[in-house]
């Protein structure tokens, strides 16, 4: 604002002058826009450099072990048992189990947007779907906790159990008695959660193919299913895994639409129907009441938690970052 | 050959039902949450949730006003933190260092923090903020959400930057106009709504976020407008009220919920209606 000022007052003959205040205002721009960039690394460094401190009495302490020790008891004094097996195996469980449930519904109405829709329709639909993934994750908790779990502790969970009393395997997986507090009623929030975001991903993914490429194959003769199956499916796999991989990333670090209602168990049963914790959950549940080596613990989870997002997103980058260069972009 | 004909058409039939189905099942659960929320909330809706304090345990009169009150406090000062690092972040990326190997590190590393769990980034800030301040704070909060906030406006910046015409930038480079200027005068003003729709999607998206204030902002249950110290706000409210035996405190968080939602959802369809405003001209 200041330079042009500064120009009409000196006079149009008083080049040097403009010239150097121009020359000062870009220099102090550029390097403003590079340290901002830079500070967008320095959060990343930042974040793994107050984890690893945080965490450090606790990996001095359990070392390698607290990946491996199913047993959590931070009350045991004077040293406190801590392993973070119980946290990670119900990550994976109810992350897996979600994205299970979430991924084929998902791609389903991506592909009924994109592909079968009336396209009156189309456009509230989408549009729907995405204020939907903006909705913070604690009303989906909290739905879980007061509607979702209740309902599904005393209709759903009791047929399934006597349905598989006496199949092997599945007699275990789906082992009573049924809980309000379980793997399962989190991993179904957790899915719900993350369906408009996999729709919305799967959509905005579908919508790159070339409509060329589709309507040569509509001219061979293809039905829709065969395009989708052999056109745009093929066409896009590197974005549609990025995009699935991208929820995952999503579905690994939920903390509040899976803490009212897992149970903060560190127990690993085997069954889905029996209460567990995830990482984020444990964190959020404990933080307020540890201290010492038990919340140097916690944050060890913490940093157990980034890494692996941290894989898990990096692999979905990548994988997006290919179907861009396939665009030409 | 018809019958090869007839099948096709079968699977086709039974793929598009399945699809349907998904649709329809999808936007059942999507339309109940909704329904519980608005029906519950609105039930407790009344001015005194907007007058009155948070209750103790066990009392039957209250409101939200102070987590109100504290939200809207910390999610201003987190996105006005921000956005400026955000905003020159994403200028650094579109205009200056586009092709250079800085910028796509940073660009990686935006891409990753866009998405990693917020609860993380509330033990950092608890790490690096709350722990040597020697206490839980109301700033604390807002530096997790600016933390939040930045990766968001970066990326929006860049992609609307990255829109901008070049003939535009060389048009004014070449009346004389300097590189700084031409960012700030050309390149920014036509890519306003644009950063401004962004600006707005991270606010909505720092709004509701509860488990990063966990550990930085805590919660309590006054008045209280100094940022030095614990302050309430609706996520943790919510969180606390949820756990709850009261039924009292359970209406209030599914109103507090219902409130959350209402502000997100404002706040997306005015970025939305920014956007479409954008593309018609």
């Amino acid at each position: 604002m200041t330079v042009p000022a500064q120009i009409d007052r000196t006079g149009p003959l008083d080049r040097a002058r403009a010239l150097a205040a121009f020359k000062l205002g870009d220099r102090t721009f550029y390097w403003l826009t590079r340290i901002s960039a830079l500070a967008v690394l320095c959060i990343l460094g930042g974040i793994i450099l107050s984890l690893i401190v945080g965490a450090w009495p606790a990996i001095q302490q359990f070392g390698f072990d607290f990946l491996v020790t199913r047993r959590w008891a931070p009350q045991l004094s004077p040293s406190p048992v801590l392993g973070a097996l119980g946290p990670i195996y119900g990550t994976i469980v109810t992350s897996l189990l979600a994205m299970l449930i979430a991924v084929p519904v998902g791609m389903g109405i991506a592909i009924f947007l994109t592909e079968f829709c009336p396209p009156a329709i189309r456009r509230p639909v989408g549009v729907a779907i995405e204020l939907l993934a903006g909705i913070p994750s604690i009303i989906y908790g909290m739905w879980g906790f007061f509607v979702l779990a209740p309902f599904m502790t005393d209709h759903f969970m009791p047929a399934v159990i006597a349905t598989f009393q006496h199949v092997p395997l599945l007699n275990v997986i789906f082992a009573g008695p049924p809980s309000y507090l379980s793997l399962f009623n989190a991993s179904l929030v957790l899915a719900i959660m993350i369906l408009p975001f996999i729709t919305a991903i799967s959509r905005d993914v579908f919508q790159t193919v070339p409509p060329m490429l589709k309507e040569s194959a509509y001219g061979l003769g293809c039905t829709t299913w065969e395009v989708v199956k052999n056109v745009v499916i093929p066409f896009t796999r590197a974005g549609v895994i990025g995009g699935i991989m991208l929820a995952l990333g999503r579905a690994l670090g939920e903390t509040m639409a899976v803490t009212f209602i897992i149970g903060n168990s560190f127990q690993i049963t085997g069954s889905i129907f029996s209460p567990g914790t995830t990482i984020s959950a444990a964190i959020a549940s404990e933080f307020a009441e540890a201290s010492g080596v038990h919340m140097s613990a916690l944050i060890l989870l913490g940093l157990l938690l980034f890494v692996l997002t941290f894989i898990v997103l990096a692999a979905a980058r990548l994988m997006l970052a290919r179907l861009q260069d396939k665009q030409g972009k | 050959m018809s019958a090869l004909y007839a099948a096709r058409a079968r699977k086709d039939k039974v793929i598009r039902i399945l699809c349907f189905g998904a649709a329809a099942f999808g936007l059942t659960w999507l339309g109940l949450i909704l329904f519980t929320l608005f029906s519950k909330g609105l039930a407790g809706l009344s001015p005194d949730v907007f007058t009155q304090m948070t209750p103790p345990p066990g009392s039957k009169t209250g409101g939200l006003a102070n987590a109100i009150m504290g939200s809207v406090m910390m999610t201003v000062i987190g996105v006005g933190i921000g956005t400026p690092i955000g905003l020159l972040a994403g200028t650094y990326l579109a205009e200056y260092g586009r092709h250079e190997k800085l910028s796509f590190y940073v660009r990686f590393i935006n891409d990753i923090l866009l998405s990693a769990p917020s609860i993380v980034i509330g033990l950092f800030i608890y790490g690096a903020v709350v722990v040597p301040m020697g206490g839980f704070s109301g700033f604390a909060g807002s530096l997790a959400l600016a933390v939040i906030v930045i990766p968001v406006v970066v990326r929006t910046t860049e992609d609307m930057l990255l829109l901008v015409p070049n003939q535009l930038r060389e048009a004014a480079s070449a009346l004389g106009l300097p590189r700084s200027l031409v960012i700030r005068r050309i390149a920014y003003k036509a890519a306003r709504t644009g950063i401004i729709t962004g600006i707005l999607l991270a606010t909505a998206r720092v709004a509701g976020e509860t488990a990063p204030l966990l550990f930085t902002a805590l919660s309590n249950q006054f008045w209280n407008a100094n940022l030095m110290k614990t302050m309430a706000n609706l996520p943790v409210t919510i969180n606390n009220f949820v756990q709850s035996p009261y039924e009292y405190w359970r209406q209030l968080a599914w109103t507090g919920a219902l409130l959350i939602t209402l502000a997100v959802l404002a706040l997306n369809i005015v970025a939305r209606l920014l956007g479409a405003e954008r593309k018609q001209k």
